[in-house]
């Protein structure tokens, strides 16, 4: 009696359909609602979850990239100003030294153009003078001719008075 | 061990009363489990969500094991709840068994051999309904040039369910005359009891997980035969 219920169980006896069609009926009926209500939400929060890191690692190698373009970027700025400012200083350079040339040159120029109207004034002067002397000569000529005319003198005396002549016109200049 | 069973005729079908009871009993932990679990999803699990998550994470890799996810994730939600299912039945007789009038009320309903071939049968089923609906009736039938495929049928069947019930079976059954009969023959065979009784018990929770891991992993096995192509 022992041995026949370890070998068949505790339903021995006859067939019991009932328990087949029940365990089927609830199986089905749990496997519904756990979809309904556990295994449905579970895996939408996974899928979810998978996409939610998908996305981000798709973020992050889009940032990285968008870093690495700009460091470039940079890079290539500062690449750029750096030949610029050289450019501009060796500008400078340049035209600092035209410009002093410039000046020499002008000062050069201007020295030479005062000198030269200094020398010319200084020539037009002697002219002046020369033709004042000159005139005075002249009139000093007519004059002692006719006081040598009016009265005759001595030739001392005309010594004299020559001398006392070039001596007014001198002091008279 | 002689027990009874509280047989109940129904329209023309035999119901055995402790197994309904039974089934009912392991459907409500499960669904309660199941339900509880997923009760506060968040994208940073915690608590029983881990736990879920790492059922759904483990029937993915039986099925993954088997098959091609594509074909295979159809067939998750029946591995998971395949899986608790069976790990709760056999763990319900464990801790005790309930007689009353010399009738076996509590026990596990994986212990009876009608239920677990009814689930072995009603995986076949389903792997001969996925055959046809993915390979078409000619592809379905192309399997059967071989005979041996027929006789195969019976044996995945009768062995699917027969070894999950011998397993369960056989440790009630020696729970059973541990706690029932040795116990019970005197102070000594009191206290002889207790340690083997402690170790069959912690070996039964191992041999249940076992079972249902293995069930749930020939269920698949099963399915990958008849659903893929290379086969």
């Amino acid at each position: 009696m022992l041995t026949s219920s370890l070998v068949l169980g505790s339903t021995s006896q006859g067939f019991n359909g009932g328990d087949m069609l029940y365990q089927l009926v609830v199986f089905i009926i749990l496997l519904a609602l756990l979809k309904k209500f556990a295994w449905g939400p579970l895996m939408g929060i996974m899928t979810q979850r998978e996409e939610h890191v998908a996305n981000e690692i798709k973020a992050a190698e889009a940032s990285r990239q968008e870093a690495l373009n700009y460091l470039e970027e940079q890079r290539e700025i500062v690449k750029q100003s750096r030949t610029e400012a050289g450019q501009l200083i060796e500008n400078a350079k340049l035209q600092g030294e035209a410009q002093r040339l410039d000046i020499v040159n002008q000062a050069r120029i201007e020295a030479d153009r005062v000198k030269e109207s200094a020398k010319r004034e200084i020539v037009q002067e002697k002219e002046k003078a020369i033709t004042a002397l000159r005139e005075q000569v002249a009139s000093l000529s007519v004059l002692i001719a006719t006081k040598v005319i009016e009265k005759e003198l001595s030739e001392a005396d005309q010594e004299q008075l020559i001398n006392d002549y070039i001596q007014e016109a001198g002091e008279g200049k | 061990m002689n027990h009874g069973a509280p047989l109940h005729n129904f329209m023309g079908l035999t119901f055995n009363l402790s197994n309904v009871l039974m089934i009912t009993v392991a459907s409500l932990v499960v669904f309660l489990l199941a339900f509880l679990g997923t009760r506060k999803l968040a994208m940073k699990p915690t608590g029983m969500q881990n736990f879920m998550e790492w059922i759904m994470d483990f029937v993915k890799g039986i099925i993954n094991s088997n098959m091609d996810w594509r074909t295979g994730g159809q067939f998750q939600l029946l591995g998971m709840t395949l899986l608790m299912y069976i790990f709760v039945s056999n763990m319900l007789g464990l801790p005790f068994a309930i007689s009353y009038d010399g009738v076996l009320w509590w026990k596990s309903p994986t212990a009876d051999p009608v239920i677990t071939l009814t689930l072995a049968v009603m995986v076949l089923g389903l792997t001969h309904y996925y055959a046809i609906k993915m390979k078409g009736v000619k592809g379905y039938f192309k399997a059967y040039k071989n005979p041996m495929t027929f006789v195969e049928e019976f044996t995945n069947s009768l062995t699917l369910g027969l070894r999950l019930y011998g397993n369960i079976y056989a440790g009630e059954v020696l729970l059973g005359l541990l706690a029932g009969s040795l116990a019970f023959s005197g102070a000594a065979g009191f206290i002889g009891a207790i340690v083997p009784t402690l170790v069959w018990q912690g070996y039964s929770i191992f041999v249940g997980s076992i079972q249902a891991f293995i069930f749930v992993t020939l269920t698949m096995v099963y399915l990958s035969h008849k659903v893929s192509d290379d086969h």
